[in-house]
C-alpha cells in the first residue's frame, strides 16, 4: 500500500532533459551488455537469459519483488559470482573469467545492500582504500617514505575530500566509519566506490532505511553525481518515488527472468508487472 | 602545543611509540652503566628484544592483518638456524662482530620471509579457525625440518645434511646438529642490537600500516568482500602482511639465536608461538605500544617471581585468565570502567 | 604382510584414541565456536586420577577409570563456568587466549601436585594380548578394549544427539544460538552438558592413552591433543563421524609413517597431509562448506 501512495507522487526531481547530458548519444557503445546471462545454484536457476544494455550515461533502474534475484545479477556483473551462462561485456571487453577486483579495475563499482564499510577505519581512510588502485607508490616507498609517498598521499587526501564533499561528509573525515549513523554510512559507501573511479556505478538498495526527505536528498545526488562523473549508475530499489523519478530505463526482474524493460510510465502500466507487484486483478482486493 | 593538538592520532601515537622505546632503552643503559640491574635481568634483555619484535610482527598478522597465526615461531626458528650459519661460517672472514650480527639478521630475515613465501602461499587460502590450525602445522613442520638438519663449516665451504649426523668434515666446525640444534655459536647478540632491531621493526610496521598497502591490509580484514568491490588483491595484501612478519620474526631469532651458544629446535614449537600471541592479545590488537609492554612485561613476571619458584607459572596462568576475563566480559569491563576514568573519545580528535 | 596388520592394529588403536579425544574437541567446537585448548591438558588430569586411585589407593581399575570420568567432568563443568561461561560474548581471539592459560594452569598444577617425574602407569586393562597367525600377529588387550571403546563411544553419542532431548537441544545450539533459544532451550545448560561430555571423553582418553604407552607426566596430553585436534580438523570440525574417521586416519598415518618412512619426521608427515587434505577440501573430509552470503 505504502509502495502504490508513493508511485502516485513520484515527481521530487524532475528526469533530466537529454540536453543536460550532451554526452548521452545512443550511437556510442554502451557502457554494459549483458547477453543470455544466466546462474544456477546446485540445480535451482536463480537468474536466467538476462540480457540487458545500459548506456554510457544512463540512470537504469533494477526492480522486482524480494528474492527476485536482483542482488545476484549485481553479484554477477561484479563476479562475485561466476555465471553459468551469457556473456557480460563492459565497455565492449568481454569479463569472463576476471575476478571481483579485476572487474572493479575494469570499471564497475558497487555498493552493497547489507552496508559493508570498513567498520573499524576512518571515513577518510575508507575512501582512500577506494584510491587504492590510482596510488601508485610500492609498499617500499610507502615503508621507507620516499617523496613519492608524500606527494601520493597528499594528493590521496585531498582527492578524498573533495568525494566527500559530494555529501557534505567532510566533517566527519576523522570519525571512524563503523560509528557512523545509518543514512551516513550508506553514502560513505556511494563515495568510497566512486574513489574508484567507476565508468559504471552500482547501487545495491541506496535508499533502504532512509526517511522521505533522506531519500529525496539521495535522489538528488544520484543525478548530481551522474552528470559530474557523467558515469552510468545502475540501482537497485524498492523505494518507488526513486526509481520512477530518476531512472530513465528500468527493468523488472522476477523469478531470475526479465518480465519487463522500458521507461518508467510504460513500467508503471505494464500488466505483467502490475501482476507481479500485486497479485492477479481478482485476487488482489487489498487496495 | 597546537600543531601537537593538529596532528593525526596515528601520528601521536607513532611519536609516543618510538618514545617509549628510546626512554626505555635510555634508562635501562644508565642502570646498566652504574651497575644496578642483576645479571639475570641483564641475561634476559636480549631475549625481551627478540620477544618484543615477535609480537610487533605476529601484531601485523593478527592485529592489522586479522589472520590467526599460530606458527610464528616457526620463522623464528629459520631465522635463528640460517643466522647462525651465516654468523659461524663468516666468523674467519668479517672481523667486526656487529657487522657479522647484522649480516646474521639480514639473512635469518631473508630465510624467513621465504618460508614465508612458502608457507603463506597454500595456507592464506584458508581463512579463520582453519587457517590457525594450519599455521601451527606449519610451525610444528618447520621445527620437525630443522631437528634432522645436520649443518658444519670448514675450510672446503658449509656442508649441510638431512638426517645424516655424518658431515665428512676436515677440522671443520659443527654449526648444527639435529634435535640438539645450533652448537658451539659465538655469542654475538647485543642488547643495543636489539634495540636497533626493535626500532627498525616498529618503522617498517608502522610506516606499512600508514600507508597505501597498510590501508588494503587493513581493508581485507575488515570487509573482505568490500576490499575486493574496490579492486584490493586480497591474496596479495594478506600474503604480504604474513611475509614482512615473517622476516622480521627471522631477524628476531637470528638475534636470539646468538645470544645463546646453542639453541633446540624444539624451543620454537608451537608453545612458543602461543607465547607470544598472548603477548599480541593481552597488548591489544593492533596497539603496537600494547605489544611491547606485554612482551617486555610478561618476559620478566617469571623471572621476578623467582622468589615463589614452584608457584610461578601457575600464578601466571591465573593471572592470564584473570586479565582476559576482566578485559573482555562486560560486566567486568563495566566495574572497571566505573573504577578508571574513562579515556576520550575518538570521535573529538579534531 | 604381518608387519602391515600390526601397524594397522596399532595405528587403529592409536586412531581410536585420537578419535575419542577428538570427538571432545569437535563437540566443543561445534557448539561454543571455540577451540579448547586446555582439552588436552583434561586428558591428562584424567590419567593422574586413575593413576592416583590404583596406586595410592588400591582400588581396582574400573573404579579409578569411573573415578576419572566423575572427576574430569566436574572439571570440565567447572572449567567452563568460571573460564568460559562470561567471555560468551567475546571475541574467539579471547576465549582462544583463556583456554590457553586454562591450559597453563592445569599443566602447572599438575606439576605442583604430582612433580615433573615421569610416573608408571600400569595398564588398567592388563598387560596381555592375543596371538593369531602362530603368533605372528600380537594384539594387546589394551588395543582391542581402546578400538571396542571407541566404537562404543561413537555409537552411544550418534544416538544421543539424534534421539534424545538434550542432544537435539545441542544440534539446535551449533546451528544457531539465538534460534535455539528463542525455541525455549537453555544454551548456557547446553553447552554446559557438551563440555561434561567432552571432558569425560577425555577422561577415557587419558586412561586408555596411558595404557598403552604407560608413562604419565604433566604434559602428556598436550601433543596428543594437539595431534586430535588437527584430527577433527581433518575430519571436518564440528561432525561426530569426521571426528572418528580424522582421529583413526591420523593414527594410521603416524604409525605407518613411523615404521615405513621416517620416524624422525613422522611429526611433519602427519601435518604435511593434514595440510593437503584442508588444502584440497578446506572444511576437511566430512565438514560442511558454508559460503559466505554477500
Amino acid at each position: 500500500m505504502a509502495e502504490k501512495k508513493q508511485f502516485e507522487k513520484g515527481k521530487m526531481v524532475p528526469v533530466p532533459s537529454v540536453s543536460i547530458i550532451p554526452e548521452r548519444d545512443l550511437d556510442k557503445t554502451p557502457i554494459l551488455e549483458c547477453s543470455h546471462l544466466g546462474i544456477d545454484f546446485g540445480g535451482l536457476t536463480a537468474v536466467n537469459e538476462f540480457n540487458i544494455t545500459v548506456g554510457r550515461t544512463e540512470i537504469a533502474g533494477l526492480i522486482g519483488p524480494n528474492g527476485a534475484g536482483k542482488t545476484t545479477v549485481f553479484n554477477l556483473l561484479t563476479k562475485v559470482y561466476q555465471p553459468t551462462r551469457g556473456t557480460i561485456l563492459l565497455d565492449g571487453l568481454d569479463t569472463h573469467g576476471k575476478t571481483p577486483a579485476q572487474i572493479n579495475r575494469m570499471g564497475i563499482a558497487r555498493t552493497f545492500q547489507n552496508i559493508r564499510l570498513f567498520n573499524n577505519l576512518s571515513v577518510e581512510d575508507n575512501v582512500k582504500i577506494g584510491l587504492h588502485n590510482q596510488e601508485k607508490y610500492s609498499m617500499f616507498s610507502g615503508i621507507l617514505r620516499l617523496p613519492k609517498y608524500w606527494r601520493q598521499e597528499k594528493a590521496a587526501h585531498e582527492r578524498a575530500l573533495e568525494l566527500l564533499s559530494i555529501f557534505n561528509m567532510e566533517d566527519l573525515a576523522d570519525h571512524q566509519a563503523g560509528s557512523l549513523p545509518y543514512g551516513a554510512q550508506r553514502r560513505l559507501e556511494i563515495v568510497r566506490a566512486l574513489a574508484t573511479n567507476p565508468s559504471l556505478l552500482l547501487l545495491d538498495e541506496p535508499a533502504a532505511g532512509m526517511n522521505p526527505s533522506e531519500t529525496a536528498e539521495l535522489m538528488e545526488n544520484i543525478v548530481k553525481i551522474r552528470d559530474t562523473f557523467q558515469i552510468a549508475i545502475m540501482l537497485i530499489e524498492h523505494d518507488m518515488s526513486l526509481v520512477m523519478g530518476i531512472c530513465e530505463g528500468i527493468c523488472v526482474l522476477n523469478f531470475g527472468q526479465i518480465i519487463a524493460k522500458g521507461t518508467a510510465e510504460e513500467i508503471q502500466s505494464n500488466p505483467t508487472v502490475i501482476e507481479a507487484y500485486l497479485g492477479k486483478q481478482q485476487e488482489g482486493g487489498t487496495d | 602545543m597546537s600543531k601537537l593538538k593538529n596532528m593525526k592520532q596515528t601520528t601521536k601515537t607513532s611519536i609516543f611509540t618510538y618514545a617509549l622505546v628510546i626512554a626505555a632503552y635510555l634508562v635501562i643503559q644508565a642502570l646498566l652503566g652504574r651497575g644496578m640491574l642483576s645479571r639475570s635481568t641483564q641475561g634476559q634483555l636480549v631475549p625481551i628484544c627478540c620477544y618484543i619484535v615477535m609480537a610487533l610482527s605476529l601484531n601485523l598478522v593478527v592485529g592489522v592483518s586479522g589472520e590467526l597465526s599460530l606458527g610464528h615461531a616457526g620463522f623464528m626458528s629459520v631465522g635463528a638456524f640460517s643466522g647462525a650459519v651465516a654468523a659461524v661460517s663468516l666468523e674467519g672472514m668479517v672481523g667486526s662482530p656487529a657487522l657479522r650480527l647484522a649480516i646474521a639478521m639480514v639473512a635469518g630475515a631473508a630465510l624467513a620471509a621465504v618460508a614465508g613465501v612458502i608457507v603463506g602461499v597454500p595456507a592464506l587460502r584458508l581463512q579463520g579457525d582453519y587457517l590457525a590450525i594450519v599455521t601451527l602445522a606449519f610451525g610444528q613442520i618447520i621445527v620437525n625440518i630443522l631437528q634432522c638438519v645436520y649443518a658444519g663449516v670448514d675450510g672446503g665451504g658449509l656442508h649441510f645434511n638431512f638426517l645424516d649426523p655424518e658431515l665428512h668434515m676436515t677440522n671443520g666446525t659443527p654449526i648444527i646438529s639435529g634435535p640438539k640444534g645450533t652448537v658451539s655459536v659465538t655469542k654475538i647478540s647485543s642488547f643495543t642490537a636489539g634495540f636497533v632491531l626493535v626500532l627498525i621493526s616498529l618503522f617498517v610496521i608502522l610506516n606499512l600500516v600508514n600507508s597505501r598497502s597498510g590501508r588494503a591490509i587493513m581493508a581485507v580484514r575488515d570487509n573482505r568482500i568490500a576490499a575486493e568491490s574496490v579492486g584490493i588483491n586480497v591474496t596479495k595484501y594478506r600474503l604480504m602482511a604474513f611475509v614482512t612478519a615473517a622476516a622480521l620474526a627471522g631477524a628476531a631469532g637470528a638475534l636470539y639465536g646468538l645470544n645463546y651458544s646453542s639453541v633446540a629446535p624444539v624451543k620454537f614449537d608451537y608453545n612458543q608461538s602461543i607465547l607470544v600471541l598472548v603477548f599480541v592479545v593481552l597488548g591489544g590488537l593492533g596497539n603496537m605500544w600494547g605489544s611491547i609492554i606485554a612482551a617486555a612485561f610478561l618476559t620478566i613476571l617469571p623471572e621476578a617471581m623467582r622468589g615463589f619458584e614452584d608457584y610461578r607459572m601457575l600464578v601466571y596462568a591465573i593471572v592470564l585468565i584473570l586479565v582476559m576475563l576482566a578485559t573482555n566480559n562486560d560486566n567486568l569491563k563495566a566495574l572497571l570502567g566505573r573504577l578508571i576514568p574513562r579515556r576520550k573519545g575518538a570521535a573529538d580528535n579534531g | 604382510m604381518m608387519t602391515f596388520l600390526t601397524n594397522l592394529v596399532s595405528g587403529i588403536s592409536l586412531g581410536s584414541v585420537y578419535a575419542i579425544i577428538a570427538l571432545g574437541y569437535t563437540m566443543v567446537y561445534g557448539i561454543a565456536k571455540m577451540l579448547n585448548f586446555a582439552h588436552g591438558d583434561v586428558i591428562m588430569v584424567g590419567a593422574y586420577i586413575s593413576f592416583c586411585t590404583t596406586s595410592y589407593l588400591a582400588l581396582p581399575a574400573w573404579v579409578s577409570v569411573i573415578f576419572a570420568i566423575v572427576v574430569c567432568t566436574a572439571l570440565g563443568v567447572v572449567i567452563e563456568g568460571l573460564a568460559y561461561k562470561p567471555l560468551r560474548q567475546a571475541g574467539s581471539l579471547a576465549v582462544l587466549i583463556t583456554a590457553i592459560g586454562v591450559s597453563y594452569f592445569l599443566q602447572n598444577a599438575a606439576q605442583l601436585i604430582w612433580t615433573s617425574n615421569t610416573k608408571v602407569f600400569t595398564s588398567v586393562v592388563g598387560s596381555g594380548s592375543i596371538k593369531l597367525f602362530n603368533g605372528q600377529l600380537t594384539i594387546t588387550v589394551a588395543a582391542l578394549v581402546t578400538v571396542a571403546a571407541c566404537i562404543i563411544i561413537m555409537v552411544a553419542l550418534t544416538l544421543f544427539t539424534t534421539t534424545t532431548k538434550m542432544g537435539k537441544a545441542m544440534r539446535a545450539c551449533s546451528e544457531d544460538k539465538g534460534a535455539a533459544q528463542l525455541m525455549g532451550i537453555n544454551v548456557n545448560r547446553t553447552i554446559s552438558m557438551t563440555f561434561a561430555i567432552g571432558s569425560a571423553l577425555a577422561a577415557i582418553a587419558g586412561v586408555l592413552l596411558c595404557s598403552s604407552y604407560n608413562t604419565l607426566i604433566p604434559t602428556t596430553g598436550a601433543m596428543p591433543g594437539i595431534k586430535a585436534f588437527t584430527a577433527a580438523v581433518f575430519g571436518g570440525i564440528g561432525s561426530i563421524p569426521g571426528a572418528l574417521l580424522g582421529g583413526i586416519l591420523l593414527g594410521i598415518i603416524e604409525v605407518f609413517t613411523n615404521s615405513y618412512l621416517s620416524s624422525e619426521l613422522s611429526l611433519a608427515i602427519v601435518f604435511g597431509v593434514l595440510i593437503v587434505v584442508l588444502l584440497v577440501r578446506p572444511s576437511g573430509l566430512l565438514g560442511k562448506y558454508v559460503p559466505e552470503k554477500v
